[in-house]
């Protein structure tokens, strides 16, 4: 059950310039968060800008009671939440989203994540750590844009990293890395959070080759609990399409059952 | 200290309601806040049979508030009466259903059930920016809202009848007054302007549907003027809405001539500003000493 409380912000730190990860002390989200959820945080006091934002969780410690989520600064919003100093009390909702991915003991897993996609995969990974035999791809642009490489190695059997004009590891989308592994071996799930066209071409990957698989939506949010039917996607999983939310019934859903 | 209004025969505790399609049919809000503390819920723009609503992005910011183009998404009044009315009559709350529809036939077959269901009052929303057909279509004349609200006036014999008014017109006291000539028990408004935002990078539209409606604090100024217009104008009540965010904020609508008041888009920026518009307005009153909160309602005093 979501909760909206004043988190503390205990540790701001600058990943690369733009990127920031909060950790907030917030033990009722903690305790029941699931991998894939978001939280609504306010940003501004003024009401300008007016809505909250939407943001995956990166990391749950649930004996201390500390979340931790990473953003890249975009607008306004981002730009008056990366301010905020240590000891802010941060108004936050969540964990937002009925959607999660599906934390189960598969025997091989492939993650892909691009960009500031890669984060929301990153609690996934660690819960599945030591169940299941984890490979994770991760694209970036360039070498720059290169994030959290460490924390990931940790947690993944093996961790492919791209990069589009090939300035670091391998050269190239991340995509056409796990491509060529289904040729040799098929994963038995995939899980991907990432922009539009990999999330694209990861869902065209997954049904040509039946391969299940779950991926991390992104909408324009109103509300964030599934009231003001903003965040709409169509959903193609029953006997006709509707538009379901990503906010209510995301942000994560099987990529057979969503038109992206 | 008595905050009770009686908005058209709907005896309120507290003067705040929330606003259509800013709260769906109160579910998702009843994890934040205790929905028995509310004067009422105006559900969901409910229809005749279920709309699926426009295609993504449906919404955006804008300085003042956000715009939305949600299309008026909802399973059809049937299914809300078998699975949302049920739960919401649990909550010591004035239940009012808001009415859309394409054709005058679907609003009055819509309020023939409606007048049959255990609910306490219909909003007939003629004043949806975000569709094709109906709504505004009859909502920005006199003769097209007396029309719609008469036809559905025969059959909605036991319930309050509220028509929802919308901005994008001239002179608000005509539409106003087409409702109070027709019958109807009282107006609400303002719905959402109509508004539109470019992205300067693709050159278009940043909503699917083009336009959408503006609502948020950047309207509030207009809601009061023209709910003050049309306190002017009819001897109905009024539902007063627009860019409300707290107790002052519903105060000045009530000044301007609203018996009661809803809070739309800012149950978004924050699930308990409704809340905090009722404890807003008893701090209002103990401030001012005010015995009844329905006292001041219309006492502006105009230079």
């Amino acid at each position: 059950m979501p909760v909206k409380v004043l988190a503390e912000l205990i540790m701001k730190e600058k990943i690369i310039e733009g990127i920031y990860k909060f950790s907030v002390k917030a033990p009722q989200i903690a305790q029941t968060a699931k991998a894939g959820q978001f939280l609504e945080i306010k940003v501004s006091e003024t009401g300008e800008p007016f809505l909250r934002r939407p943001i995956s969780i990166y990391n749950i410690y649930r004996e201390t009671g500390v979340v931790e989520f990473i953003f890249q600064v975009k607008g306004r919003g981002t730009q008056l939440l990366s301010n905020m100093e240590e000891g802010t009390k941060i108004d936050i909702m969540g964990p937002l989203g009925y959607g999660n991915f599906d934390v189960k003991a598969y025997k091989k897993v492939a993650i892909i994540g691009g960009g500031i996609g890669t984060y929301p995969l990153y609690e996934l990974a660690k819960e599945l750590q030591g169940k299941s035999d984890i490979t994770m791809y991760m694209g970036f642009r360039n070498k720059n844009l290169v994030t959290l490489e460490k924390e990931f190695e940790q947690v993944s059997n093996k961790l492919v990293i791209t990069t589009d004009d090939g300035s670091y590891k391998n050269k190239g989308f991340a995509i056409d890395f796990l491509k060529e592994d289904c040729k040799q071996e098929k994963p038995d799930i995939i899980f991907a959070c990432g922009p539009l066209p990999m999330l694209k071409a990861v869902q065209k990957l997954a049904v040509e080759e039946n391969i299940l698989c779950q991926i991390s939506l992104e909408e324009r949010m109103g509300c964030g609990i599934g009231a003001c039917l903003g965040c709409a996607v169509k959903v193609i999983s029953g006997a006709e399409p509707r538009y379901g939310h990503v906010c209510k019934e995301g942000p994560v859903f099987y990529a057979n059952e969503v038109e992206i | 200290m008595n905050t009770e209004v009686n908005l058209c025969g709907i005896k309120m505790k507290n003067p705040v309601t929330v606003a259509s399609g800013t709260f769906g049919y109160g579910r998702e809000y009843d994890q934040f806040i205790d929905l028995n503390r509310l004067g009422g819920i105006i559900t969901k723009g409910t229809s005749l049979k279920l709309r699926p609503g426009n295609p993504s992005p449906r919404i955006c910011e804008v300085p003042g508030g956000m715009l939305n183009s949600i299309g008026l998404q909802n399973p059809g009044v049937e299914y809300f009466a078998e699975h949302d009315l049920p739960w919401l009559r649990k909550f010591d709350t004035k239940i009012i259903v808001n009415a859309c529809g394409s054709t005058i036939e679907d609003y009055v077959e819509l309020c023939k059930i409606l007048n049959t269901l255990d609910i306490d009052g219909v909003e007939l929303n003629l004043s949806c920016p975000n569709v094709k057909a109906g709504c505004l279509a009859f909502g920005t004349t006199y003769e097209g809202v007396k029309e719609v609200t008469s036809a559905v006036r025969k059959v909605l014999t036991e319930k309050p009848l509220i028509v929802k008014l919308t901005p994008n017109v001239t002179d608000i006291t005509l539409p106003a007054k087409g409702a109070e000539d027709a019958g109807a028990d009282g107006v609400s408004g303002i719905n959402t302007l109509l508004g539109m935002k470019i992205d300067i990078d693709t050159r278009k539209p940043v909503l699917a549907n083009n336009t959408g409606g503006f609502s948020g604090p950047g309207i509030r100024s207009i809601g009061v003027r023209m709910v003050y217009q049309m306190a002017q104008a009819i001897h109905i009540p009024i539902l007063g809405m627009g860019g409300i965010m707290n107790g002052d904020d519903a105060i000045e609508y009530m000044l301007a001539g609203a018996t009661a008041v809803s809070i739309g888009a800012g149950n978004f920026a924050d699930p308990e500003t409704s809340i905090k518009t009722i404890e807003g307005i008893e701090n209002y009153m103990k401030k001012h000493n005010i015995e009844e909160i329905q006292s001041i309602i219309g006492t502006v005093e105009m230079h």
